[in-house]
């Protein structure tokens, strides 16, 4: 069985905390006591429906305020597919919750009302899903009993979003469904009330969009950031020296000739270990150990990858798109901790080319600090150099976090564009 | 063609934060309870640092009320990996007066445990404790982190969390604070035991059905151990039983069962129509149970 990460967008009565309650519910993934705990907690709030927005609200003071503070993970599986949902909460935060639960997401849903089409949330929602390289955006089209299950209110809402997305760049691939997620139409079963869309309904899409993207392939350069040297120093193994980590691009053989970063050192991978069964060849994303033929300096920070092909930059500058996360502000000139999946150095911001309005995603040039939930384009000037590459080809190799010194806060996000 | 299984980017991820903890920190612990859960992550770690030993030790904390099949499987565990033991007692806890045994029918050393855990970190100065939590089984562990920092006073601040994005993880801290570390975060029941399956690992035999002497308190079966006082109206049978989760004597619901094989379980699990912990005395206690244990320090 494959399982699919996906992250949900939208405002708070567009039917998210519904359509999740019905993927959930028809998938046959809510138990009965969680149910009654849900039925329970609605009636002593006075609620004469079944509140499923509890299901998700866990949290003492979420229940209380009836808001959702924090991004929730939601498990479901049907008969062909797993299912991991990062439900972000659409007020307070946004940003920073959407753009953390987009960030191992595979697909985004996209909500939208159908008396309402195309809102500045939309365009908020679809630019952040696609600042965090997600493949897939399925624009469900919601609340189509409303409008009498109208094909031209349907056309009309996916053309308007076309143009909203080629007009902002977005490289996913869109997906389109018309929905009613609280009569169920086209969520689990193909709706009849719509016989003009043959799509099929979402879940079908959920089980069968593809997720090749997550694996690497032959043509993808290798990436194998190293994350630990695994020495056991014992009789049986005296000289036993393993590099450890999980590839992050392309398949690695046993036999490949690579190439070490920062050094530049080449060597020939000798055996490629998973636990103790030896494998021919490791593919991405795959947690591994691997051998070289040669006796060379590598510790954690490194990285392995293919001799020839595209190589990731090896710098001390970096352009990057970064999202605000801190009460603090960003300052130019402070010093951060700079972290990539595996290695750390002191950074500081040199610049801020320019904040994305995220309501009218004008680009705001002269601003001096960024505030929290702000998304920017940035430099930083990194104190040793680091290996990366750009976010667009590689997800893992091209994501930095920025940590307070003071704190240790986790206080911002970056993508990499360019050195 | 290469085909990408649930099972294998699941375990993919676990043994890539098990990497992290021991990169990131000088003094991680296992938090062992006996448990499947805990039972694949040590398995897990066993996989990360092969053929090297894991290097953490496996720390338990023993109510005293504990299953006597849980203590020789971890045990036997211990030996057959070569691993340090580090067990926190309860019972000493409650000796040097650090906690008071809570009294009447439904008293458990569940809560007690916290004060036993925080001390005992504190003793070995464990900057990391990795446990088998996961966000499926509760709602206040649906919003935890799989690096989940705690205070001076081990509390954990759920509207305080850092924000946790792709696969990068923040394990900074300023003196005296500590990490909470789950790796199994994102698997569900069944991933468990389907992978518990695929691997063939061992567990405690409490796990299969058994003959068992219990009894029926608000409609959940309950072991007739020593630890357990019975009101007047309860009855003590003889049941086949098997036990879905294992925590302690006094909070561990047993379910009638026949099932006797892993396949017996999976398609017992896959049928269920309630969740793991609906067995599970220590979450009824209020809605936020878990929630106001876990801002204590619990595990």
């Amino acid at each position: 069985m494959e399982l699919l990460r996906f992250t949900t967008a939208g405002s708070v009565d567009d039917g998210k905390s519904t359509l999740i309650g019905r993927l959930l519910y028809d998938s046959k993934s809510i138990f009965e006591d969680q149910l009654e705990a849900v039925e329970r907690a609605s009636r002593s709030r006075g609620n004469e429906e079944v509140n499923l927005a509890l299901l998700t609200d866990g949290l003492r003071a979420e229940r209380e305020q009836g808001i959702t503070i924090d991004v929730a993970y939601r498990y479901f599986a049907t008969p062909k597919r797993k299912f991991i949902i990062a439900d972000t909460p659409g007020h307070i935060q946004y940003t920073r919750n959407m753009v953390t639960g987009a960030s191992t997401a595979d697909l985004a849903i996209i909500l939208i009302d159908a008396r309402n089409g195309v809102v500045e949330q939309t365009v908020r929602h679809s630019y952040i899903a696609s600042l965090l390289g997600i493949p897939f955006i399925t624009v469900c089209v919601n609340k189509m009993d409303l409008v009498d299950f109208s094909e031209q209110v349907f056309t009309d809402i996916r053309r308007r979003y076309e143009e909203m997305a080629a007009k902002i760049g977005i490289r996913a691939s869109l997906l389109f469904i018309p929905i009613s997620a609280k009569y169920g139409d086209n969520v689990v079963e193909a709706s009849r009330n719509m016989p003009w869309y043959d799509g099929g309904p979402l879940m079908h899409l959920l089980e069968t969009v593809s997720i090749d993207h997550k694996m690497g392939d032959e043509t993808q350069p290798i990436r194998f950031p190293v994350q630990y040297v695994i020495r056991p120093i014992s009789d049986k193994f005296p000289d036993y020296r393993a590099y450890a980590g999980r590839l992050a691009g392309g398949v690695l053989r046993k036999g490949d000739t690579v190439r070490v970063l920062p050094s530049g050192l080449t060597s020939t991978v000798k055996a490629i270990m998973q636990a103790d069964k030896e494998l021919d060849a490791a593919h991405t994303p795959e947690s591994v150990s691997i051998l070289l033929d040669d006796d060379i300096d590598i510790s954690r920070g490194d990285m392995i990858v293919s001799k020839d092909g595209p190589q990731p930059i090896v710098t001390q500058q970096l352009k990057m798109h970064c999202c605000w996360f801190n009460e603090t502000e960003m300052q130019l000139r402070k010093r951060y901790i700079l972290r990539t999946t595996v290695s750390e150095t002191v950074a500081m911001v040199q610049a801020i080319y320019y904040k994305v309005d995220i309501n009218t995603l004008e680009l705001v040039e002269g601003v001096t600090s960024l505030k929290m939930n702000d998304i920017a384009c940035i430099t930083v000037k990194t104190a040793n150099p680091i290996a990366v590459d750009r976010y667009n080809e590689n997800r893992v190799t091209g994501s930095v976090i920025l940590i307070d010194p003071d704190s240790f806060e986790t206080v911002g996000a970056g993508m990499v564009e360019f050195s | 063609m290469y085909k990408l299984t649930h099972l294998k980017e699941l375990e993919s991820e676990s043994i890539y934060v098990l990497r992290e903890v021991a990169a990131q920190f000088e003094r991680p612990a296992i938090l062992f309870s006996g448990g499947k859960d805990s039972i694949v992550v040590t398995y897990l770690a066993y996989k990360a640092f092969y053929p090297a030993k894991i290097p953490f030790p496996l720390l338990h904390i023993d109510t005293g009320h504990n299953f006597q099949e849980t203590l020789d499987y971890r045990d036997a565990l211990v030996k057959k990996l070569g691993a340090q033991l580090v067990v926190g007692s309860v019972q000493e806890s409650i000796d040097k007066g650090r906690v008071k045994e809570e009294k009447g029918y439904n008293a458990s050393r569940n809560r007690l445990q916290t004060t036993t855990l925080l001390d005992t970190i504190e003793e070995y100065k464990f900057d990391a404790c990795i446990g088998g939590a996961r966000r499926d089984e509760e709602k206040a562990r649906a919003k935890e982190r799989f690096f989940s920092h705690r205070d001076e006073f081990g509390q954990w601040n759920p509207k305080n969390q850092r924000p946790e994005l792709w696969n990068i993880f923040n394990g900074h801290k300023n003196m005296g604070e500590h990490f909470r570390v789950f790796p199994i975060s994102n698997w569900t029941e069944m991933d468990v035991w389907q992978y518990i399956y695929a691997e063939n690992i061992p567990l405690p035999s409490l796990y299969f059905t058994h003959e068992r002497r219990c009894f029926l308190r608000d409609g959940q079966w309950l072991a007739a151990e020593p630890c357990m006082t019975l009101k007047p109206t309860e009855e003590v049978v003889t049941r086949r039983v098997r036990c879905r989760t294992i925590g302690d004597i006094t909070c561990t619901g047993l379910t009638i069962s026949e099932a006797n094989t892993l396949e017996d379980i999976i398609a017992e699990i896959a049928a269920t129509r309630v969740t793991e912990r609906g067995g599970r005395a220590d979450d009824k206690r209020s809605e936020t149970a878990m929630e106001d244990r876990k801002k204590e320090g619990y595990f």
